[in-house]
């Protein structure tokens, strides 16, 4: 394995920036990584080496020519397959949109362009970002690097295992109910929700609006804050997308300390009930926050314990509405039944074949949830919920800087175990899903090895909205703790994927 | 298509009370759509003026005009309403091809301006009050052709054509709560109201307002109940009556169709009819009841519209005066009979007047040929005013070349003949088909001496103070000069001519 995929985020652009690497080395060895580990882990439904060589060729002959370049330019990226490219097709995991290539790049992938980075390719997520487990990928299911009977966590498992495996340095994901979240939990990486509105939306496509949020994977703290701060920032194209600047990451980061701070302990996710090594990995990493000057308050929110339930209503809703358009009359799969069909028919036999089962079974859900009769009773309570939601983060925060939890309930689990028991599956999210409700920022950071199984457990920090500064800020400290304490990086643990 | 009974109108009005709703759609003229940056002009190439937005392709995302938004507050204004100072959109779900996203954005709980009202006044005179209910903001559909049926319907298509550019084109909806009380002027007072809407639109500069594009389109609500009971009938809707006669047509249709069904013991089916006007009739569209459901839900990829007092108040400053402000005005400044102006103001040729009389024309001048000549070919034509081929400046241009003496009005009749069949300006018609007048004394002088010489007997009676006889020999003089020379000129010329000779 080339050492120089080994190596974070911030160690590269170091290297290329003292021309003691170039950028066509970095990416040409995540491209021979991608060739050796790449069909055993199935992290990319599209791969673009080529583009990505031209990208870093571009990056070396402006550095040689004394240029001033973007920070991150010539490090490799990948982007998970719900954002629009023009040079990639754009799938979003499912087959009704198979092959289809966007006329226009989502805002984030124009944002990493003017970065001049190149992208590697497009990251396998369950289809429409509907699941925890990329089970649910009409292309097949991503692996996890550190155990390939396991799932890399869900939606955004090829992003999550992309960047486990070093295929590429750093991922973007989309979190909307811990898409990116779980999938850095069960992988030992570092992934960050943003406050809702901090990174475009224009170009995601749209699972349930009012819960999605773009954000960076990464395998550690800082490289996840320097990819946000590169992806933030206001886009006229998304009304919903924040006006203000949320400072620097790269900055809280470098800054990290837990010292002074109030960490408030979740009453409902304080871990009981979840998996033993999860519970026990949780308790040491309390410790250490109490140890670096760390004050641990209890906070009751009882509002959470409806989360699932609510959520279960909005995003189907809302899913329901988005996923109308994939009808067959201006883009996608078409699919024409026996006879003369009406264009009734048409869309019907489309939507039958080009959907999933977990699609379906949210459309139904949703469509059911707004039905006249129905919507008060289900849409509407929800959205109580979700106020009341947001009223208990309102009284948490005001006794504490940052909320802590585990990130998910388990570790890893096995292909299938859940794949049959929607409630099983949607339980996964129970941690993550409260952070989308309110649109708070969230990030889960790695804290070491369940006991039982050997397999990554995350602490989720959890901040009010427009904070995400603070999450970076205690991520990093945290962090640079328990790599003090191991010696070595989290994902330095990881079995080396031997591969072919 | 069998057509319908229909009962005796007089009498219909004897048994039933007419119910009336209004639904009026004013396309805005905004440069550009709803939500989106492409143009508004749906009358380009098909599907050029389209972008990921307005054809809904996936993770393109809305932004409000913000433009839209302060015409449909100026609307709301000057309809009475209130303005929403915290609302915001909703979709509206339902699959359709002309629908992009298969849902279309509109307001549906909060709607920009609510609870207004509005003076109409009937051709007889007669005022009304016309309740507002709401007037809120949505994106229109694209339009679908249907190639290969007979009639152009969907019905017997063999397939049809979607054109995007109307997709995403702002719009505003006006609609009323039921007009009760109008009685026999039901089918008067929804055109004049609809008149009235079109007026405000054009004052506002909002929209361009022309119904025969159909930048204002109609749904007429009506329905019965036996006099004297309080519930409401059951209703029909007919869609996209698209001109203030069909409006006044297809409700009065409609009351003497429901009015029959009823007498008859039947009941009538609420749903959408389609208004024929070549057979001046309605049928059947598709049923339509409550209980539709478009699943509708606060449209999260928008933020809430939330006009400032500001905005609000400044908008309110700005608006023009009220169109019955406007009428009095006018009628001051015109100068025309009481009869005169309302007939005007009845034919829907205020505007049209207006404009002349800006372009140079006198008041009375652009009446006579709008009222007597312009209205009178519409309707032997079966067309609106807005629909003939002719403009205030160049009905202005007319008027001045009759005022000025260079063509008489019989000329002029024929050089407005040849401006609505397309050959030009008034000025380049008299040019080129040598219509002036003659104003040259002397040839007329010629041509007087000589009839006088041939009808002796005129010349006698002539100077025997009998000045009526004089009539003869000018009517021989025009035809001499084939009706290009002025009349009155041609009188005095004779009376002179006959007192010398």
């Amino acid at each position: 394995m080339s050492e120089l995929i080994k190596k974070t985020a911030a160690e590269l652009v170091e290297l290329m920036a003292k021309g003691e690497v170039s950028s066509v080395e970095v990416t040409q060895a995540h491209i021979d990584q991608i060739n050796k580990v790449g069909d055993a882990v199935h992290s990319f439904l599209f791969t673009s080496p080529e583009t990505a060589l031209a990208t870093a060729k571009e990056v070396d002959r402006r550095r040689a020519a004394g240029e001033s370049l973007p920070t991150l330019a010539g490090l490799p990226i990948a982007v998970k397959d719900n954002l629009t490219t023009t040079d990639a097709p754009t799938t979003a995991g499912s087959k009704i949109l198979e092959g289809w290539v966007a006329p226009y790049d989502a805002t984030v992938v124009t944002k990493l362009r003017n970065e001049l980075m190149p992208i590697l390719g497009k990251t396998n997520l369950d289809e429409f970002a509907m699941g925890s487990s990329t089970e649910f990928s009409a292309f097949g299911p991503s692996k996890n690097p550190w155990d390939l009977t396991r799932i890399p966590g869900g939606s955004g498992g090829g992003s999550s295992s992309v960047v486990s495996s070093f295929q590429s340095p750093l991922a973007i994901g989309s979190d909307t109910g811990g898409s990116i979240r779980f999938p850095g939990a069960v992988t030992g990486t570092v992934g960050t929700k943003p406050t809702y509105g901090a990174v475009s939306r224009y170009g995601l496509i749209a699972l349930a609006s009012s819960l999605d949020q773009i954000g960076p994977v990464a395998r550690n703290v800082l490289d996840a804050a320097y990819l946000q701060d590169v992806i933030a920032g206001h886009d006229p194209h998304d009304s919903t997308s924040l006006t203000q600047s949320l400072g620097s990451m790269v900055a809280a980061a470098k800054r990290g300390s837990l010292k002074g701070k109030k960490f408030g302990l979740i009453k409902q996710l304080s871990g009981a009930g979840f998996q033993q090594g999860v519970q026990n990995r949780f308790a040491e990493a309390i410790k250490i926050i109490t140890d670096a000057g760390g004050e641990i308050v209890e906070v009751d929110c009882p509002s959470f314990d409806y989360a699932i339930d609510a959520y279960y209503l909005i995003l189907p809703a809302e899913a329901s509405s988005n996923l109308a358009k994939f009808d067959s009359v201006r883009f996608g799969m078409r699919v024409t039944p026996e006879g003369n069909p009406t264009i009734d028919k048409v869309m019907a036999a489309t939507r039958e074949l080009g959907f999933g089962p977990e699609v379906k079974r949210r459309i139904i859900l949703g469509t059911y949830a707004l039905s006249a009769g129905s919507f008060d009773k289900f849409y509407g309570a929800a959205q109580k919920v979700r106020t009341l939601i947001q009223r208990d983060f309102d009284n948490a925060f005001a006794k504490a800087d940052i909320l802590i939890s585990p990130t998910a309930p388990t570790t890893a689990f096995k292909f299938g175990e859940k794949v049959a028991d929607p409630l099983a599956m949607y339980l996964n999210d129970i941690a993550t899903i409260p952070a989308n409700l309110a649109g708070i920022p969230g990030m889960s950071v790695p804290i070491g090895l369940a006991d039982e199984d050997n397999l990554p457990v995350g602490i989720q920090f959890l901040a009010p909205n427009y904070q995400d500064a603070k999450l970076y800020e205690v991520g990093a400290a945290l962090e640079g703790i328990l790599e003090g304490i191991w010696g070595k990086r989290m994902i330095d643990f990881a079995p080396n994927l031997e591969v072919k | 298509m069998a057509k319908a009974n229909l009962m005796d109108y007089e009498k219909a009005l004897e048994l039933f009370e007419v119910v009336i709703g209004l639904e009026v759609h004013i396309e805005l003229n905004t440069k550009t759509k709803m939500f989106c940056g492409c143009r508004n002009d749906f009358g380009d190439e098909p599907n050029t003026n389209v972008c990921p937005v307005c054809i809904g392709l996936p993770g393109s995302l809305p932004v409000v005009n913000k433009k839209a938004v302060e015409s449909s507050i100026s609307i709301g204004l000057a309809l009475g309403c209130k303005i929403e100072a915290n609302g915001g959109f909703s979709r509206k779900n339902y699959f359709y091809p002309d629908l992009a996203k298969n849902y279309q954005t509109s307001q549906f709980k909060d709607p920009i301006a609510y609870d207004g009202a509005l003076e109409v006044e009937v051709p007889s005179g007669n005022k009304f009050t016309v309740q507002i209910e709401r007037a809120h903001m949505e994106e229109d559909a694209g339009k679908l052709t249907h190639i290969g049926g007979a009639t152009g319907r969907i019905q017997g298509a063999e397939y049809s054509l979607v054109d995007y550019n109307r997709a995403g084109v702002p719009l505003v909806e006006i609609v009323t709560r039921p007009i009760i009380g109008a009685g026999s002027e039901a089918p008067e007072l929804a055109a004049a109201y609809v008149r009235l809407i079109r007026e405000i639109a054009k004052a506002l500069n909002v929209s361009e307002a022309r119904m025969e594009r159909g930048n204002v389109r109609c749904d007429a609500n009506v329905s019965l109940r036996p006099i004297g009971q309080e519930k409401l009938g059951t209703r029909t809707e007919t869609k996209n009556v698209n001109s203030l006669r069909s409006i006044e047509r297809a409700v009065r249709y409609e009351i003497q169709r429901q009015a029959q069904i009823l007498a008859d013991g039947g009941s009538i089916i609420q749903e959408t009819r389609h208004w024929h006007e070549d057979k001046g009739s309605t049928s059947s569209g598709r049923p339509k009841s409550d209980a539709d459901d478009y699943r509708y839900f606060p449209e999260p990829d928008l933020v809430p519209v939330q006009p400032s007092t500001e905005l609000i108040e400044k908008l309110r400053s700005e608006l023009p005066e009220n169109p019955a402000d406007r009428r009095k005005r006018l009628a001051g400044e015109w100068g025309f009979a009481e009869m005169e102006f309302r007939d005007v103001v009845n034919a829907g040729l205020l505007d049209f007047i207006e404009e002349a009389v800006a372009e140079g024309a006198k008041p009375q001048a652009a009446r006579k040929w709008y009222s007597g000549e312009i209205a009178r070919i519409a309707n032997s034509e079966d067309k609106d005013v807005a629909e003939m081929n002719i403009t205030p400046k160049q009905v202005a241009e007319l008027a001045t070349l009759v005022e000025s003496g260079k063509i008489n009005d019989r000329i002029a009749r024929d050089v407005l003949s040849a401006v609505l069949a397309g050959e030009g300006n008034p000025g380049e018609i008299v040019t080129s088909r040598n219509l002036e007048v003659v104003s040259d004394d002397g040839a007329l002088i010629a041509a007087i001496d000589e009839a006088l010489a041939k009808q002796p007997d005129v010349l006698e009676k002539i100077r025997e103070g009998k000045l009526q006889a004089a009539g003869a020999v000018i009517g021989a003089v025009m035809q001499a000069m084939k009706g290009q020379a002025d009349a009155a000129r041609v009188r005095e010329l004779v009376l002179e001519r006959a007192s010398r000779a």
